[in-house]
C-alpha cells in the first residue's frame, strides 16, 4: 500500500449513509469505485472513526466488512446523546453524521475518486 | 408464476400521499401477483398513538389511515392489488373498521379486510415483568410504561392473504413483513424456505422506506446527482422464484434506482451485514452482488438465510417529559461574539434561577449537528467571527414550566441580551422514549381474522 498521495476528504472516494437503532448510529461507507474497498479497508479503521466522534462519550465502534457490494459498515454504540427521544441535539437520529465520517482525511489514489467530483 | 411484485408507497407516517398513482399504475401492467405496502410506524409512532389515544385525543390507529387508503382502495381492487400496511398502530381493530366504513362509502362489493391482531406484550405479561427485562441497543427501562409491542413476523400476515383479505392492517410488525408477508403466501413458503425467506426480506428492507431506495436522501450533486428530485417515483421490487430481488421504479417518474441507491438502502439500518435478525430468517447480506441491467432497473442476487432467532425484540415505551427548544439569530459582523455572549448571559441566568435540568446550547453556523452536548466543537470552531448565526438552547424536563422558564429568558435577549438579536422562536413537546427488549417468540398471542 503506497502512502505517497495527499490526504484527501473520504468524500471523494467514497458516499455513505447513517441510521439509528436506539442510542447506537450504523454508518456505511460506500466505494464510488470497487477498487478502493482494499484502499478504505486500510484507511477507514474503526481506530479512525472512534477519533471523529470522540468528542461524544461513545461506547464500542465495531467495523463489518461486505465485500459483495462492497462496502463497510460502523456501528457506533452510545453515539446518538440518548437517541432520538432523549437526545438534546438537532439531530437525534444522527442522519448528519454520516457526512463527518466522510470528512476524514484519507491517502487513496486519485484514479479512485466520483468521476463527477468538482476537482 | 415466477415474480411477485410488491410497491413501497409509502416510508414513514406522513410521507407523500400521492406516490401510489404511478406505483398502481406499473403494477397493474405486471404479470403476476401483485401488492401496495404502506410502512408508517417509526419506533415510538405506535406509543405515541396508544398515548393520543389513552387521553382521548387520537384513534389509536394512523392519523393518515383514511389519506392513505381512499384513493386506492378502489383502483387496487380493480386491477387486483392487494394492500399490506400497518397503519394499525395501536388500534387495529379500530382501523379494520375505518377502512370498512371508507370500502363501503366507496361502493366496494365484497372487500375483505385481513387484521393481525397480538403484537401488544402488555396483554399478555406484566408491566412489572417487563420492567425487569434486560434490554438493548444502549437503552434503559423505567416504570411506568407507556406500551410495550412485539415486533411480529411476515407469518400472520401471510395468513390473512391465505384467507382471502383485499387489504390487510396489522400493528408492530418487523417493517421487512409487509413484503416478505405477500411473498411467503404467493411462494407459500415453508419456515425452512431460508434463501427465498431471506430474498423476501432483503427485498422486504430495501422498500420499507419508499423513495430511500429510489434516489431520495442520496442526492448529492454533482457527486452524486439526481433527475428530477421533486418528483421521485416510489419503489417497486420484484421477488423471483430463483431468490433474485429486482428493485425498479415507475416510468415517468423522476428519482434513480441505481448500484449506488440500492447500496445504501441495503446497509441502512443495518448492524451486523451477515446477521440481520427478523422474526422471519436471519438475514445475510455479506455477498450480495448488485448489478445495474437496466435504466432504474437493479438485480440483486445472493442474499442468504439462516434460522431466525428464538427470541423477538420488543419496543418498550415510556414517558420522557418535555424537550424545550429556542432560538434567536445574530447576525453580520461580529454575529460570533454576540452568539457567544447571549450563551453566557442564559448561562449565568439559569444559575440565578436554580434552574437545573439538562440544558444545551448550539450555535447553528458554527456547529448545528456534530456537536456534543457539552459544545466540543463549539469551542475549538476557530471560524470566522462574522456570519449568519442562530443561538440554539434544547433543555429537558418532566416539568414543562421549567422549560417555558428557559424559553422565555431566551426570549428577554431582545431588549436584555447583546446587540442585533432577532428571530426568537420558541417549542415544547412531550417526549416518548423507548427501549428494546427480547422476548420469547412463543410470547406473543397472535390472532389474524377477517373482518
Amino acid at each position: 500500500m503506497t502512502h505517497s498521495e495527499t490526504a484527501k476528504p473520504l468524500h471523494l472516494f467514497a458516499h455513505a449513509r447513517a441510521g439509528d437503532k436506539g442510542n447506537c448510529v450504523n454508518i456505511s461507507v460506500i466505494p464510488y469505485h470497487a477498487g478502493a474497498y482494499e484502499h478504505l479497508l486500510e484507511e477507514v479503521s474503526e481506530e479512525r472513526v472512534r477519533a471523529l466522534l470522540a468528542h461524544r462519550s461513545i461506547g464500542a465502534v465495531k467495523r463489518y466488512e461486505v465485500p459483495g457490494l462492497p462496502a463497510l459498515n460502523f456501528v457506533v454504540e452510545d453515539a446518538l446523546e440518548g437517541g432520538v427521544n432523549l437526545s438534546l441535539g438537532l439531530d437525534g437520529h444522527g442522519k448528519a453524521l454520516s457526512f463527518l465520517i466522510l470528512s476524514m482525511q484519507v491517502c487513496i489514489p486519485m484514479e479512485f475518486a466520483c468521476e463527477t467530483a468538482p476537482i | 408464476m415466477n415474480t411477485v411484485f410488491v410497491a413501497g408507497a409509502a416510508g414513514f407516517g406522513g410521507d407523500r400521499f400521492d406516490a401510489s398513482g404511478p406505483l398502481i399504475a406499473h403494477l397493474s401492467a405486471c404479470d403476476g401477483p401483485r401488492y401496495l405496502i404502506f410502512e408508517t410506524l417509526a419506533e415510538r409512532t405506535l406509543a405515541i398513538a396508544q398515548n393520543q389515544m389513552l387521553r382521548g385525543e387520537g384513534p389509536g390507529y394512523s392519523e393518515f389511515l383514511q389519506r392513505y387508503l381512499e384513493p386506492v382502495l378502489g383502483p387496487c381492487k380493480e386491477a387486483n392489488i392487494k394492500i399490506v400496511c400497518n397503519l394499525g398502530a395501536a388500534n387495529v381493530a379500530g382501523a379494520g373498521d375505518r377502512a370498512r366504513q371508507l370500502a363501503d362509502e366507496l361502493g366496494l362489493k365484497g372487500f375483505r379486510i385481513g387484521l393481525v391482531e397480538g403484537d401488544d406484550l402488555l396483554s399478555v405479561v406484566s408491566e412489572e415483568t417487563i420492567a425487569g427485562m434486560t434490554t438493548m441497543e444502549g437503552t434503559t427501562l423505567e416504570r411506568p410504561l407507556v406500551g410495550a409491542n412485539v415486533y411480529l413476523g411476515a407469518r400472520p400476515i401471510a395468513e390473512a392473504l391465505a384467507l382471502g383479505a383485499d387489504l390487510v392492517i396489522t400493528g408492530r410488525c418487523t417493517d421487512a413483513a409487509l413484503t416478505l408477508g405477500p411473498v411467503m403466501h404467493e411462494f407459500d413458503l415453508a419456515e425452512d424456505d431460508l434463501p427465498l425467506l431471506a430474498a423476501g426480506t432483503l427485498a422486504g428492507h430495501l422498500l420499507e422506506c419508499g423513495p430511500q431506495v429510489t434516489g431520495a436522501y442520496f442526492a448529492d450533486p454533482p457527486f452524486k446527482t439526481v433527475p428530477d428530485l421533486a418528483t421521485v417515483g416510489y419503489p417497486i421490487g420484484e421477488i423471483c422464484r430463483n431468490g433474485d430481488v429486482v428493485i425498479t421504479k415507475p416510468d415517468g417518474t423522476g428519482g434513480l434506482v441505481s448500484e449506488g441507491t440500492v447500496k445504501e438502502q441495503i446497509l441502512y439500518e443495518m448492524h451486523d451485514p451477515a446477521n440481520y435478525l427478523t422474526p422471519d430468517v436471519t438475514l445475510d447480506v455479506s455477498r450480495v452482488s448488485v448489478v445495474q441491467e437496466g435504466p432504474d432497473r437493479v438485480r440483486l442476487r445472493g442474499a442468504a438465510g439462516k434460522p431466525p432467532p428464538q427470541t423477538l425484540k420488543a419496543t418498550v415505551s415510556m414517558d420522557a417529559g418535555y424537550l424545550g427548544e429556542a432560538e434567536m439569530s445574530y447576525a453580520g459582523p461580529n454575529a460570533r461574539a454576540r452568539a457567544e455572549l447571549a450563551i453566557e448571559v442564559l448561562r449565568q441566568r439559569f444559575q440565578r434561577l436554580a434552574i437545573n435540568c439538562p440544558v444545551r446550547f448550539d450555535i447553528l453556523g458554527v456547529s448545528s449537528v456534530f456537536d456534543d452536548d457539552q459544545g466540543t466543537l463549539r469551542a475549538a470552531a476557530a471560524n470566522g467571527n462574522d456570519g449568519d448565526l442562530r443561538i440554539r438552547v434544547a433543555a429537558r424536563s418532566a416539568d414543562r414550566d421549567e422549560l417555558e422558564r428557559i424559553a422565555l429568558e431566551v426570549y428577554s435577549l431582545w431588549v436584555t441580551g447583546p446587540a442585533g438579536g432577532a428571530g426568537f422562536r420558541k417549542q415544547v413537546s412531550s417526549k416518548v422514549k423507548t427501549a428494546s427488549v427480547l422476548v420469547d417468540r412463543g410470547l406473543p398471542d397472535v390472532s389474524v381474522r377477517l373482518v
